[in-house]
C-alpha cells in the first residue's frame, strides 16, 4: 500500500466575481497529490489558472477570488480550514512561494543577507548567526558566486538569474515542507535558465524538498517534474507522470501545446528574381550607443559595434541574442529613433537620414516598427478603430468610407472579427492585441517591418498563431521582416537568414540552413545547447553553460572577442591576447556562415 | 446628451453622487443665488446683530445686522466662478506648457522648468499682496493672481506624467510614423493622463477657494458691499466667539463646495476600471 501523500488536493474550486457581481468558477474540480520529495508541475497557458491554484496551497486567493470549495491538506495541515494567524504561521515557513520576477520580488534598499534569512527571523525559527551560516551553504549550494560575501550586496548589483537563485535561498532556509515555484525562470535568457534549473535541480534533490512547479513551458518542466498536470481553462486536462504525459500524450489539448512549443520549420518562399538591384535594406558599420560621443568615436555606452547586414525585397532575417546584447537597438537605428555614432543605413540603395528629422514621410512609411509589448505598444486611450485607421490617415490621406473600409479589409487580413472596431484596446486579448499591433503596422503598407520579440510575451499557442499569421502575410504581401528574437528555435523555423549578436558585435551570419548543422560559433552552440529539449533528463545531460577552461588575463586590445569570459572553447594565449579575425565556415551543402572566432571548422568540432 | 449624462451619473458609486449634488447645489447657487436672495445684499434689515435663525432670516443676521442667507447666496458666484475660472486658466496652461516640454525637448525644456521653479518659489500670499498693493483689488486682477499662482504647480504634475508617458512604446511608434510633435502631444499623450489631471484640478479649485478666501479674508479680496464666502467669513469673525450661524454658514458653505468638489472628481471612471 502507498503511503498517505504529503500534499493532496481535492475538489478544489475558487470562484470570482464578474462585472455584474455574480460569482463564477475560475478553476473547478482540481485533483492531485503528490509525496514527500516529489515535483508536481501546473502546467497550462495564461488564464488556465495554474497560478490560482498552486496560492490557494498557501491558502492565499487574489482579491475579487474565493476559495469556494475542495480540500487542500499540506502535511497534516488542512489549509482551507485555518484562520489568518495560523495561515501567517504556515507561510514563509513550512510552505514557501518563488515567484516570477525575483527582480521586482526583491526590496532595493536592504541588503541581500537580510532578506533571504528574513523568513527563519520572522518565524523566530533560529537565532541570527545560525541562519546567516545556512543562507551561506545554500548559496553555495545554488552554485552563486562568492558565496560568503554575496549577501552583504544590494539586488540591483546582482542580475536577474542571481535573484532567482537567492529567491529559492530565501524560501528553502526554513526547510519548508512544501516549496511552490511560479514560472521561475520564464523572464530568463535560455542560458541565464539552464544554470537557474541546474541550481533549482541540485537543490531539490539534495534536500528532498516537495515542490510544485507553475510553468507554460512543457521542456522546462519535462527537466524538473515527476508529475505533470495540464491545465486548460480552469480544469484538469491530463494528469500523469512526466514521462507518460511527455511521450505518449493522451489529451489532445496536451499534443497542441507540444506542437507550439516547437514551431515547424516553414518552407522558404518562393523569391520572386528581380533585376540586380540594391538590397531592400542595407546597413553598413553602424556603430550606436547611449551617451555623448567620445574623441575615439564611440558614444559613452557603446551598444552595437560594426554592425552590418542586408535584407533582400521579401526576405526574413533574424536576430538573436540575450537581453542587453543589442537587438532592439537596431531595430531602432533602422527606425531612426536612435541616431547612430557612424555608418549608415540604406534604403533600396539610398541613405537615410541618421536620425528622424529629414526623413521623408515616404520613408517613413516603408518602414514600420512592431514592438514587443502590445500592451504598452498600442495607446490605451484609443479604440482599434481608431488606431489601424491612423497610419491610413497619415500616409495616404484615406478619410472617411475609404478609411473605414481599408479598416475592415486589415482586421480582416489579421482575422479579427469586424465588431471589435470600435472597441478599446483594455478590451482585447494579449494575442488580440498583438494582431492589432500587426496590423497597424501593415496599414501603412511597408516594404519591411522590424519585429521586436513580437511572440515573447505571448503564450506559445498564442505566439505559434500569430508567427503562422505572419508567414501567410509575408508569402502574400511579400513584405520583408526582421525578426528580433531571444528564441533560436523560433528563429531558425522562419527566418531565411540569421545574425547572431553577443554584446553588440556580430558573432555568427549565415543562412537558415547553416544553423541546422555543427560546427557553430562557440556563443551560437551555447544558444542552441540552452534550449531545453521535450524529454526528461536532458538537464543532466547537457553540456552548455558549463565552467571555461582557466585562461589567463585579458589584453587591454579593445576588439578582443567579448565572450571571452563565458566561451567554453577559448584558448589561452590567444584569445586573451589577439582580436579575433571573421572567417567563412563552411558547411558544406547547408552553405556557409561567417563567424568572428580564431577556431576554424575542425577545431570547434572538436571542442 | 442629457440623457447620456444622466445614465453617467447613476453609474457612480455613493461619494460619487454626493460630490455631484454638493457641486450642481452650488452650481445652482451661484447661477440662481441673487435672484432668490430674500433681501438686497447690503441692506441693515435685522434688529439685531447675530440674531439667530428665525422665520425672517433663515441664517439669522450678521455683525452689521444684514441678512445672512442673502449674503450668501450673492457671495457664492464669487467664489464658484472666480474659482473654477482660476483653475482652468492655471490647469489649461499648465498642462500646455508641460506637454510643450515633453515633446520639444531639452532646448524647451530646461528654460521652462527654471522658470516654473522660479515662479513656484514666489509665497502666493505675498505675491498677490503686492500685485493687488500695487493694481487695486479687481475681479480680473484677483483671477490672474489665482490663476498665476496654480501654473507651476499643475505644470510640475503634468509634466511628470507626460514626460513618462512620451517613453511608452506607442509613442516610440508614433515617432517612428513620422508624426508631428502636436499630434504626439495632443492625441497619443494627453488623454493619457486626463484623469490625474482632473485631480489635479479638484485639488487647485480647492487652493483656489482658500486662496480667495484668505486673500478677503485679509480684505484684499472682493471689496464691500459685496462679499465671496471667504469675506463672509472674515466680516463675522467677531460672531465667532457666541458661535454665531453668520460665521458657521459661510464656512460650512466653502466645506461642502470644496468636498464635493473632490468627491465627485475622485469618483469619476478613470484608466484601470473596466478593464
Amino acid at each position: 500500500m502507498m503511503e498517505k501523500p504529503h500534499v493532496e488536493v481535492k475538489g478544489l474550486t475558487v470562484t470570482a466575481r464578474n462585472a455584474a457581481g455574480e460569482r463564477f468558477p475560475i478553476v473547478s474540480g482540481i485533483d492531485f497529490a503528490l509525496q514527500r520529495g516529489e515535483v508536481l508541475a501546473l502546467i497550462g497557458e495564461s488564464g488556465s489558472g495554474k497560478t490560482t491554484i498552486a496560492l490557494t496551497l498557501l491558502g492565499h486567493a487574489r482579491p475579487g477570488a474565493t476559495i469556494a470549495g475542495g480540500s487542500i491538506r499540506v502535511g497534516d495541515a488542512e489549509i482551507s480550514t485555518l484562520d489568518r494567524s495560523a495561515l501567517a504561521e504556515l507561510r514563509g515557513n513550512r510552505i514557501a512561494y518563488i515567484a516570477q520576477s525575483a527582480a521586482s520580488a526583491f526590496n532595493p534598499s536592504r541588503t541581500i543577507m537580510d532578506q533571504v534569512i528574513e523568513p527563519a527571523m520572522i518565524h523566530g525559527l533560529m537565532p541570527r548567526a545560525t541562519a546567516e551560516a545556512k543562507a551561506v551553504d545554500l548559496f553555495r549550494a545554488l552554485a552563486l558566486p562568492f558565496p560568503d560575501t554575496i549577501g552583504a550586496r544590494y539586488p540591483h548589483q546582482l542580475s536577474g538569474g542571481q535573484l532567482q537563485r537567492l529567491m529559492a535561498a530565501m524560501a528553502l532556509i526554513t526547510d519548508p515542507e512544501l516549496v511552490i515555484l511560479d514560472e521561475p525562470t520564464t523572464a530568463l535568457d535560455v542560458t541565464t535558465q539552464i544554470e537557474v534549473l541546474r541550481a533549482f535541480k541540485a537543490v531539490v534533490l539534495e534536500r528532498g524538498a516537495t515542490a510544485i512547479y507553475v510553468s507554460h513551458d512543457l521542456a522546462v518542466v519535462a527537466q524538473m517534474a515527476d508529475q505533470i498536470v495540464v491545465l486548460s481553462q480552469g480544469r484538469i486536462r491530463e494528469a500523469g507522470a512526466a514521462a507518460q504525459i511527455l511521450h505518449a500524450p493522451a489529451d489532445d489539448y496536451t499534443r497542441t501545446l507540444m506542437a507550439a512549443a516547437r514551431p515547424a520549420i516553414r518552407p522558404t518562399p518562393v523569391k520572386v528574381a528581380l533585376p540586380a538591384a540594391a538590397p531592400l535594406l542595407e546597413i553598413r558599420n553602424v556603430t550606436a550607443g547611449y551617451g555623448r560621443i567620445g574623441k575615439d568615436g564611440l558614444p559613452r555606452v557603446p551598444v552595437l559595434r560594426n554592425i552590418n547586414l542586408t535584407i533582400e525585397r521579401g526576405g526574413t532575417l533574424g536576430v538573436i541574442g540575450e537581453s542587453g546584447s543589442g537587438k532592439s537597438t537596431i531595430a531602432r537605428v533602422i527606425a531612426g529613433l536612435l541616431r547612430p555614432a557612424s555608418g549608415q543605413v540604406l534604403l533600396d540603395g539610398e541613405p537615410l537620414p541618421p536620425g528622424l528629422d529629414g526623413r521623408s514621410r515616404e520613408q517613413f512609411r516603408r518602414i514600420q516598427l512592431v514592438f514587443q509589448n502590445a500592451d504598452t505598444a498600442l495607446n490605451p486611450a484609443h479604440s482599434v478603430g481608431q488606431i489601424l485607421a491612423r497610419p491610413l490617415a497619415f500616409y495616404a490621406g484615406l478619410k472617411g468610407n475609404a478609411a473605414h473600409l481599408r479598416v475592415l479589409e486589415l482586421l480582416d487580413l489579421i482575422r479579427l472579427p469586424a465588431s471589435l472596431i470600435d472597441r478599446n484596446i483594455g478590451g482585447l486579448s494579449g494575442g488580440q492585441k498583438q494582431r492589432v499591433n500587426l496590423a497597424r503596422a501593415l496599414a501603412a503598407d511597408p516594404q519591411i517591418i522590424l519585429c521586436d520579440e513580437v511572440t515573447s510575451a505571448l503564450d506559445t499557442v498564442v505566439g505559434a498563431a500569430i508567427l503562422e499569421l505572419m508567414a501567410e502575410l509575408r508569402r502574400e504581401l511579400g513584405i520583408a521582416t526582421m525578426f528580433i528574437s531571444h528564441d533560436i528555435s523560433t528563429v531558425r523555423a522562419i527566418c531565411d537568414d540569421i545574425l547572431v549578436l553577443y554584446s553588440g558585435t556580430m558573432v555568427e551570419t549565415g543562412p537558415r540552413t547553416a544553423f541546422a548543422t555543427a560546427p557553430f560559433h562557440p556563443y551560437t552552440n551555447l544558444l542552441i545547447g540552452s534550449v531545453p529539449e521535450m524529454r526528461t533528463g536532458w538537464l543532466e545531460e547537457s553540456h552548455a553553460g558549463a565552467a571555461p577552461p582557466p585562461i589567463g588575463a585579458a589584453g587591454d586590445h579593445p576588439d578582443l572577442c567579448r565572450f571571452l569570459p563565458r566561451c567554453a572553447a577559448r584558448v589561452d594565449g590567444l584569445c586573451n591576447i589577439t582580436p579575433p579575425p571573421r572567417h567563412g565556415l563552411d558547411k558544406g551543402s547547408a552553405g556557409a556562415s561567417r563567424i568572428l572566432c580564431h577556431h576554424g571548422d575542425e577545431s570547434l568540432i572538436a571542442s | 446628451m442629457i440623457a447620456s449624462a444622466f445614465k453617467r451619473a447613476k453609474t457612480l458609486p455613493l461619494s460619487g453622487k454626493v460630490g455631484l449634488t454638493l457641486v450642481l447645489f452650488w452650481l445652482a447657487v451661484a447661477l440662481f443665488g441673487p435672484m432668490l436672495a430674500p433681501y438686497p445684499v447690503g441692506a441693515f434689515v435685522a434688529y439685531d446683530v447675530f440674531e439667530g435663525q428665525s422665520a425672517a432670516h433663515w441664517l439669522g443676521s450678521d455683525y452689521l445686522g444684514r441678512d445672512v442667507l442673502s449674503r450668501l447666496l450673492s457671495g457664492a458666484r464669487y467664489t464658484v466662478g472666480l474659482a473654477a475660472a482660476a483653475a482652468m486658466l492655471a490647469s489649461a496652461t499648465g498642462t500646455a506648457l508641460a506637454l510643450t516640454a515633453a515633446v520639444g525637448g531639452a532646448k524647451v525644456e530646461e528654460p521652462l522648468s527654471r522658470f516654473m521653479d522660479m515662479l513656484i518659489s514666489i509665497p502666493s500670499k505675498i505675491f498677490s499682496l503686492v500685485l493687488v498693493a500695487a493694481f487695486g483689488s479687481s475681479l480680473p486682477l484677483l483671477l490672474l493672481i489665482a490663476a498665476i499662482t496654480y501654473v507651476p504647480g499643475n505644470y510640475r504634475i503634468a509634466r511628470a506624467l507626460a514626460v513618462n508617458l512620451a517613453q511608452m512604446d506607442y509613442v516610440q511608434v508614433a515617432r517612428a510614423r513620422g508624426e508631428g510633435r502636436f499630434h504626439i502631444a495632443i492625441t497619443e499623450i494627453l488623454p493619457n493622463m486626463i484623469h490625474p489631471l482632473l485631480a489635479d484640478f479638484g485639488l487647485r479649485f480647492v487652493f483656489i477657494v482658500l486662496l480667495l478666501s484668505g486673500l478677503s479674508f485679509l480684505g484684499l479680496g472682493v471689496q464691500p458691499p459685496d462679499a465671496d464666502l471667504g469675506s463672509l467669513v472674515r466680516e463675522n469673525i467677531s460672531g465667532l466667539g457666541e458661535g454665531a450661524l453668520a460665521i458657521l454658514a459661510p464656512a460650512v458653505a466653502i466645506a461642502t463646495l470644496t468636498v464635493g468638489v473632490n468627491l465627485l472628481i475622485d469618483a469619476l471612471p478613470g484608466r484601470g476600471k473596466g478593464r
